[in-house]
């Protein structure tokens, strides 16, 4: 169907118009409907990201209670970006406003993802292998501390080295260097 | 390889390709979001930290091969024209974002064009692949593989809890965005896909046109994507896409059946006016294009039109951008130019299938 002002593009807006019991249909594009004043558009486009902020900003009134004003102004120490900066841009500055905006992220983010705030999917390759060599030195660091109270330094010792060997390679680890 | 040889062909070499359901599902995509852990990410960091980024990349992988992936491209977006730029977007090579942040952005394209990680797009990294047809699964696997090879030089940013951390908090979790490009006339001429796309969406999928966020589904071809990345498996996430993808099929191919028994000469009539149009125009809008090549490449499918292949549509619907137009002209032109301009293309490329 074409619209019914240019007769050149099709007719995507459809409008009923009743006037004193009158009705009149009235079916035209998205352009002549601007241009008429059939509809009103806030600015050019209403993109998803306008929808997020109009999310964040969701109790804006409580905000400005004392209470919330010491969460408002945080600031992340890695990027400078405040909570209300964040608010306004809906975008993160680094990984670290994470942290620390943890507090107040977990009501974002189930609006986002249908309340969801944990995930379960993939783990990277290097953080999975530097969380695992984590947990095993903390386990070896214990096993150390009882092989002393047991007076056994020999086995002491070895541990001690297995130790060393980890902790240079989780340090060649962060720095970058996978060899 | 070179950059020559992305702007020169319309369609990618993955797309002459056949997948499955490739009558109706033109193509499936996985994109990965990902940055690095210590760098403030592209929209709030300084360049000289996106330079960082952007050089390491550049060292470590410029010109590799990686499995079946050869010769990556290595493409610093500010050396580009801005036909060039454009046609790169006109081919989902590269995104209309990474366009617009030009001081430190770049992309890596594979040689057959399947592969494209951009650089410092809104995250450090995009990645991206393409398969032809519905393959998500295996596009999914291809890209955990690449991803894997990409974490090999640096440290993600992740948290055990929040996932893979990215810009915008509509990406964290699994950074994945999974999406397939379908074809849908009939459901379009039986006004069935109003009222299927707010079911899709309360799936917690998006329905979009073919150049992604706010376009309009030109060619009666659709993007439908995940929406929600936190709290589902990438692999769940697929499944839920797929057999929403796969009921959209059944219904599409219902509804050309039933088109088919119910107004066989009303359809045959339309398809024929197209493929007129598309032979015999001298100016054509792109709009007019998209449309007639729908309607075309539905009688291909149906079998109603013959000796011409699906692939030349395909490949149609990139020739006559504006971007590519103007590089094939290799000058700007107005819009009356590029419309005698895109019927003549459309005429010639018609004319070599005979």
């Amino acid at each position: 169907m074409e619209c019914q002002e240019c007769h050149e593009r099709p007719a995507t807006l459809h409008f009923t118009q009743v006037i004193n019991g009158k009705k009149t249909e009235i079916r035209v594009c998205e352009v002549c409907a601007k241009e008429k004043g059939y509809v009103n558009y806030p600015e050019e486009g209403y993109s998803l990201h306008n929808l997020l902020t109009g999310l964040f900003n969701f109790d804006t009134t409580k905000m400005e209670s004392p209470a919330f004003q010491q969460v408002k102004d945080l600031q992340c120490p890695q990027c400078g970006m405040t909570f209300s900066q964040f608010k306004e841009a809906g975008k993160f500055g680094c990984a670290t406003c994470y942290d620390t905006f943890s507090d107040r992220l977990d009501p974002i983010l189930r609006r986002v993802h249908a309340g969801n705030t944990k995930h379960s999917g993939k783990i990277p390759k290097r953080a999975g292998d530097d969380l695992q060599m984590k947990r095993r030195l903390q386990s070896f660091k214990e096993q150390l501390q009882q092989l002393i109270e047991k007076e056994a330094f020999e086995e002491a010792a070895e541990v001690r080295d297995k130790i060393k060997a980890l902790e240079a390679r989780l340090r060649d680890l962060e720095a970058g260097d996978n060899s | 390889m070179t950059l020559e040889h992305f702007m020169n062909n319309a369609i990618s070499p993955w797309m002459r390709e056949e997948g499955p359901d490739s009558d109706i599902v033109l193509s499936s995509r996985i994109r990965l979001a990902r940055n690095i852990a210590d760098i403030p990410y592209p929209l709030f960091a300084e360049d000289e930290k996106l330079a960082e980024v952007q050089s390491l990349f550049q060292q470590e992988y410029a010109n590799k091969s990686f499995q079946e992936y050869s010769d990556f491209q290595f493409i610093l977006v500010r050396d580009l024209s801005s036909v060039e730029k454009r046609v790169l977007v006109e081919k989902h090579l590269i995104s209309p974002h990474l366009t617009k942040h030009t001081n430190e952005s770049a992309a890596m394209i594979s040689g057959n064009e399947q592969v494209s990680i951009m650089i410092n797009e809104e995250d450090h990294l995009r990645i991206q692949l393409y398969f032809p047809g519905l393959q998500l699964r295996h596009a999914l696997e291809k890209a955990f593989v690449i991803d894997d090879w990409l974490e090999e030089k640096v440290n993600y940013a992740f948290d055990e809890t929040k996932g893979y951390l990215t810009t915008c908090p509509t990406n964290v979790g699994t950074g994945m965005r999974a999406s397939v490009m379908m074809h849908l006339p009939a459901l379009v001429l039986t006004r069935q896909i109003n009222r299927m796309m707010p079911a899709i969406n309360q799936l917690g999928l998006v329905v979009r046109g073919i150049y992604g966020e706010g376009s309009e589904a030109l060619g009666n071809i659709f993007q439908i994507s995940n929406q929600i990345t936190l709290g589902k498996s990438e692999e769940d996430i697929v499944e839920d896409l797929e057999s929403v993808v796969n009921q959209l099929i059944e219904h599409e191919r219902n509804a050309r059946d039933v088109i088919m028994k119910e107004s066989p000469i009303a359809l045959e009539d339309r398809i024929y006016r197209s493929y007129g149009v598309l032979a015999y125009s001298r100016v054509i809008e792109s709009k007019e294009a998209s449309n007639c090549i729908s309607n075309v490449r539905l009688g291909i499918d149906l079998g109603i039109i013959k000796d011409t292949s699906r692939n030349i549509l395909n490949e149609l619907m990139v020739l006559i951008q504006p971007g590519f137009l103007q590089h094939y002209a290799k000058k700007t032109l107005t819009p009356l130019e590029r419309d005698v301009l895109r019927a003549s293309l459309i005429r010639e490329r018609l004319q070599l299938e005979k």
